[in-house]
């Protein structure tokens, strides 16, 4: 178990990085985490990040990647619902590493 | 595509008594991977894997019932439910959070009977 | 007695066999055994005969986990964490049903 800190409060994560508790998230977090990451979190980053939150919320699940790409397709237009779009805001794959930032848990099937 | 299997996965088990339902669920959500053509089957007490109204926060154990629900989006969605399981457990499709098609038991074998791959939980 | 019980109904014989054998007493219904406290079941009429001889009570948290709070048989009195402590205290020996 590890620990992160941010603004003065403990977090605990895993040992890969990922929030042990999904409740402990917030944008504080999630910006450090991203730092951490070395991504720079731009609106299009959060537009992806809130996403997978809304998702998680409605399924309890991280979505696959494929899964995720289609569906962002879909709710935000095919220019941004391909893995290029994807693979260039979180190179380390929008699904290991936007998890990560969004406070999930790593997705089901991901190595 | 000559390469693409019939998979079908025989869930027979109630949620949370033990954990077969939600290994079931997590191997089928990472089958969704390989492109093959997957059934899933609600036998026996597996059908109350469907059923609506889940709430855990009693018993302090995960929810996964809202999964099921994402299996569309993984290209999963041919859900199978055998009626007579159904029926001797008072519940009617009404009752399921998913879209299932519902087979008599006949119907059932043949279907089984047709796949390359069974996996049982 | 009390008899606990944590088995589905229609998967296993554990609540068969806790009915032919007891003459009397308290059931508590748990994890999947609480299916057998609900209406529509296949062995509704089993526990209608059961209640006959024996009070049966069913743990809500479970019921609830799967989706059956609002089914319960009538006669059958629901209790939580709380009532599951008493009966165990209330009864002088308790049995599980594995």
């Amino acid at each position: 178990m590890s620990t992160i800190e941010v603004a003065g409060k403990t977090y605990e994560t895993d040992e890969e990085g990922y929030l042990v508790n999904l409740s402990d998230w917030n944008k504080d977090v999630a910006e450090y985490i991203a730092k951490t990451e070395n991504v720079e979190m731009t609106e299009q980053h959060w537009e992806v990040i809130n996403f997978l939150r809304e998702y998680f919320e409605e399924y309890q699940i991280a979505p696959a990647v494929r899964v995720l790409t289609k569906a962002i397709g879909k709710k935000l237009g095919a220019d941004k619902g391909n893995s290029e779009y994807l693979y260039g805001l979180f190179p380390y794959g929008p699904g290991k590493q936007a998890c990560k930032i969004a406070g999930l848990p790593k997705p089901t099937g991901c190595v | 595509m000559s390469d693409v299997k019939k998979f079908m996965f025989v869930n027979r088990k109630a949620p949370y008594g033990t954990i077969y339902a939600l290994e079931s669920l997590e191997v089928v959500l990472i089958t969704a991977a390989f492109d093959q053509d997957v059934s899933l089957v609600f036998l026996d007490d597996g059908v109350y894997q469907l059923k609506k109204g889940q709430q855990t926060k009693g018993i302090e154990t995960k929810n996964f019932s809202p999964a099921y629900r994402a299996l569309e989006g993984y290209d999963i969605e041919k859900l199978y439910v055998e009626k007579e399981s159904m029926e001797a457990r008072g519940l009617s499709e009404e009752d399921l959070l998913v879209d299932v098609t519902v087979l008599g038991r006949a119907e059932m074998g043949e279907l089984m009977d047709q796949q390359d791959v069974v996996l049982s939980f | 007695m009390l008899h606990i019980i944590n088995k589905s109904p229609l998967m296993n014989s554990a609540l068969d066999s806790c009915l032919r054998v007891a003459p009397s007493g308290d059931i508590l219904l748990i994890e999947d055994a609480v299916y057998a406290a609900t209406t529509g079941n296949a062995f509704e009429s089993k526990m209608q005969e059961a209640m006959k001889r024996f009070k049966i009570h069913v743990l809500q948290p479970d019921l609830e986990a799967r989706g059956l709070g609002d089914r319960i048989i009538a006669g059958i009195m629901p209790v939580d964490y709380g009532g599951f402590v008493e009966l165990t205290t209330t009864n002088n020996n308790c049995q599980s049903w594995l």
